[in-house]
């Protein structure tokens, strides 16, 4: 049984306030609701403040290098398939530095969760533009505004063929909460975007900026229906729908590479007399 | 005996096919083999050549001479000079026609000889081998069952066409006059050899290993090691990832090694590079992996498919900040075996990264190896055992110990929680920025596993008399040119020996007793600036000013550093 109290609770080096607090709230939420082993569960991140997540989590943890956590997570996840291996980093570590390892990641369909900390700033190298922040945003870097064209993360992900697309918002745990407990059961790679406040670099897109503008998908809004996704994905302005904008399915590596099937690699030891056996094809 | 086949041609020609036909046959027959490819970084045309060389005793190394030319084009005539009175040259006047006449020279209508036996032009291949099977004798059942063999039961009607064909050629070869024989191959030498490539002795030292996990990004010289490893991955339970660039395998690799699979990487100077940051990860996290160098001539992209011994420094010194690792340097294909099953244990007793410094001449070689020994490397994972993580009530993966070792536990356990972190961390894995206490004794810890490290690494093998007065000083793949070279000095009345480095980091001084100031000892190296001269230097603070170095591409031959050695001597000594 995972309670709550069980993840501990540490101090962080995140400012007052910040959309941070939010997102590790909710994922311990999700962890207790989901009643993950925690011993059975890895978190992988690389580095920014999202990425300083999982020191704050009782738990086995990967904080790896600056854009590599998703290379890392594959790894962990490929040599022991019964870990629950969960991503949680910030919006320029994976879409910015660890962008190709997003895109071949979704293409592998390894069995992860990645949860982006979307503020849309390089918080701890203290406010540059991220690949997220909107045109014409103004930083010390880009003192005449942003040029360049956002990625679409949800869009990219469902155009890689990424089997589960959620957005959610650190500011309201409670759909945050059920975004990740989705993601973490879903079968195959699932991203979960969290738009996040940054009180102290991102003056513009604050929590009332997003409260005002996300709405929850409509009712009728079918998740499965690709044109409709990528509609919704690319949606962004005076709305921003929230919720599981794609979900499909499809098989995992883990089940296609024919190796895992029952076991996981790390638990099948390799036998030394099928070394003796490859020897004889040399003669 | 000592004797060259060189097959020559143009890229797409087969001449790997007749390469390696040749080579397994007379491996199979006992003889010691070795085989190098030379080829232009290209899929089609240009002009590349295999060459076999056969002998009662082992050899390592390309010869300089050629004694029997298979000339698949007409650019095969840059080999004359390689050519013995002799030599055979075997031709087709209808593919090359060749304006000189040097050695004996055996014009033969090759698609004339495969289409009467009811062969195709592909089988040239098949008659180009015969060919020079006939001319030495070689019994014909073994080569005909060869074929059989290998297209075996699926393609019974082209091995039996390919076997026509062979006869063909190989009667054809028999019968003709040469004024005497090369060579006589009609009987076996002794046992049956392997023979077994570089990238397939690395590949195999790792399955020996129990190596379960690799992600790599394709480079020469360095791929066939994942390819072979792809081979084998049902058998032997691995996993083989073609990454989306270098950054990735490194980091792969370490994420499989940190979840408890014998982990690696390979590629060559380029992708090397790209996984600096990811090395330097290694030495952080403390996480064991193994990364396979394959070094060909740069900087940049350089010849991809050319030799150069350029990264040794670059293996050495790569990454940011201190940490320990272990850079080996395998003298021969049998050497790559053992320095790539060793190197994981190393990797695991010390929880550190252990590079294997090949390059293209070992990568793309083929040896005879009479037998392998897995038993010899061991698997030693060092890993915390059950009763030990019940017993471990507050495990800290970066415990401080005094080895500067930490007990080794795997994610997924349990008792406890694994970390890895990249920031600077306490002994739990959790960040800090105590510089006070944390930060010294963590550097502390880290560096002090090179004086265990230093006990564990081989000084360098002899070859020759430990009297000589001269020495010679080689690491890695120049072993098999040094050793002949130091052998043919000794027949000439030279007091010389070779002294010859595989584990290059770290290096302990005490390892460099040879050295001193009445023994000249030149440093051979396949690079322009003496990188393991340097190193010495550093190490011993002796300077080591005596050098012969090459950086064509090419690798060394015996001859060629005979001739060095006397023009060095002839100048003094010194360069
Ligand atoms: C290779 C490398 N380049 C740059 C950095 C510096 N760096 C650290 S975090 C970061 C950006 C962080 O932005 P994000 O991932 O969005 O995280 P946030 O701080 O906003 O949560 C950068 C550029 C680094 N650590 N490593
Ligand atoms: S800099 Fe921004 S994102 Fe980082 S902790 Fe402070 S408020 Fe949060
Ligand atoms: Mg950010």
């Amino acid at each position: 049984m995972t309670r709550l109290e069980d993840l501990g609770n540490f101090e962080t080096a995140w400012c007052p306030g910040c959309g941070n607090f939010g997102i590790l709230d909710a994922l311990k939420d999700a962890l207790v609701k989901l009643d993950l082993d925690m011993h059975k569960t890895v978190l992988v991140s690389g580095i920014g403040q999202a990425a300083k997540e999982p020191q704050y989590l009782n738990c086995n943890f990967f904080n790896g290098l600056h854009g590599r956590a998703i290379p890392a997570a594959t790894g962990i996840k490929l040599a022991n398939k019964d870990l629950h291996v969960i991503v949680t980093s910030g919006d320029g570590d994976i879409y910015g530095e660890g962008g190709n390892h997003f895109i071949h990641a979704i293409r592998r369909n390894i069995d992860i969760t990645v949860i982006v900390h979307d503020n849309q700033i390089y918080g701890l190298t203290k406010g540059q533009a991220s690949p997220t922040s909107d045109p014409g945003f103004v930083t010390k870097v880009q003192p005449r505004g942003v040029i360049n064209e956002p990625v679409h993360p949800l869009a990219m992900a469902i155009a890689l063929g990424a089997g589960f697309v959620a957005r959610s918002f650190s500011g309201d745990k409670g759909h945050l909460s059920s975004m990740i407990q989705q993601a973490v059961a879903f079968k195959g790679f699932s991203l979960v975007d969290v738009l996040q406040p940054c009180l102290t670099f991102n003056k513009k897109n604050n929590f009332a900026w997003y409260k005002q503008r996300i709405r929850p998908l409509p009712q009728d809004y079918d998740s499965h229906n690709k044109v409709w996704a990528f509609e919704k994905a690319l949606q962004w302005g005076d709305t921003i729908p929230v919720g599981i904008i794609y979900r499909d399915g499809r098989s995992t590596y883990e089940d296609a590479c024919g190796l895992m099937n029952e076991k996981s690699i790390l638990s099948q030891t390799p036998d030394p007399a099928k070394l003796v056996e490859i020897f004889e094809e040399f003669f | 005996m000592d004797l060259t086949i060189k097959i020559a041609g143009e890229a797409g020609q087969g001449l790997q096919s007749v390469g390696g036909l040749l080579s397994r046959l007379f491996a199979r027959k006992g003889y010691h083999v070795f085989a190098n490819q030379v080829v232009q970084s290209r899929v089609r045309g240009g002009h590349n050549w295999f060459a076999i060389r056969i002998s009662d005793r082992p050899v390592h190394s390309p010869s300089f001479q050629t004694d029997i030319l298979v000339a698949l084009d007409k650019e095969s005539s840059c080999h004359l000079k390689e050519l013995k009175k002799d030599s055979v040259v075997i031709f087709d006047s209808r593919l090359a026609a060749f304006s000189f006449r040097q050695g004996r020279m055996l014009d033969v209508p090759m698609a004339d000889l495969a289409s009467k036996a009811g062969g195709n032009k592909l089988m040239i291949n098949t008659v180009a081998a015969s060919l020079v099977l006939g001319l030495l004798n070689f019994r014909p059942e073994d080569l005909f069952a060869f074929l059989r063999q290998s297209f075996g039961k699926k393609d019974e009607a082209t091995g039996e066409t390919n076997v026509r064909v062979a006869r063909e050629g190989y009667d054809f070869a028999h019968k003709f006059d040469l004024g005497g024989r090369i060579a006589d191959f009609s009987r076996p030498a002794g046992k049956p050899k392997m023979l077994v490539g570089g990238s397939e002795a690395v590949a195999l030292g790792a399955l020996a290993a129990g190596c379960q996990f690799i992600s790599a990004y394709p480079m020469s010289p360095s791929t066939g090691i994942m390819t072979y490893l792809a081979s084998k991955a049902d058998s032997c339970h691995i996993v083989v990832e073609q990454s989306e660039d270098e950054i990735a395998s490194i980091n792969m690799a370490l994420g499989a090694s940190f979840a408890g699979v014998r982990a690696m990487t390979a590629s060559s100077g380029g992708g090397f590079a790209l996984m600096v940051e990811g090395l330097s990860l290694a030495g952080m996290i403390e996480t064991p992996i193994v990364i396979v160098l394959a070094q060909r001539p740069a900087p940049a992209t350089g010849l991809p498919t050319r030799t150069a011994q350029e990264d040794l420094l670059f293996a050495v010194h790569a990454g940011h900040g201190e940490f320990p690792r272990v850079v080996i340097a395998p003298k021969d294909i049998e050497g790559c075996f053992y320095a790539t099953a060793r190197a994981f244990n190393l990797a695991d007793k010390y929880r550190i990264p252990v590079i294997v410094l090949t390059d293209q001449l070992l990568a793309d070689s083929f040896a005879t190896i009479d037998v392998l020994h897995p038993e010899e490397a061991v698997v030693r994972r060092y890993l915390m055992t059950e009763d030990e993580l019940k017993q471990a009530r507050d495990y800290k993966s970066f415990l401080l110990t005094r080895s500067g070792v930490s007990p080794r536990a795997l994610p997924g356990n349990p008792y406890c929680f694994v970390t890895a972190d990249s920031d600077e961390h306490d002994e739990y894995g959790r960040i800090t920025e105590d510089l006070d206490r944390m930060r010294p004794r963590m550097v502390e810890k880290r560096n002090r596993r090179i004086s265990g490290l230093l006990k564990e690494l081989k000084p360098p093998s002899w070859h020759g008399s430990r009297n000589a007065k001269e020495i010679l000083v080689g690491w890695g793949s120049t072993y098999g040119a040094l050793k002949e070279a130091v052998d043919t000095l000794c027949a000439d009345g030279v007091s010389i020996a070779l002294v010859h480095f595989e584990d290059l980091w770290p290096l302990d001084c005490k390892h460099f007793g040879f050295l001193n100031k009445k023994r000249p000892a030149v440093v051979v190296e396949n690079n322009f600036t003496g990188q393991f001269a340097n190193l010495i230097t550093r190490t011993t603070g002796i300077v080591m000013d005596r050098r012969i170095s090459k950086y064509d591409g090419l690798p060394f031959t015996a001859r060629e550093i005979v001739r060095a050695y006397r023009d060095l001597h002839k100048k003094g000594g010194r360069r």
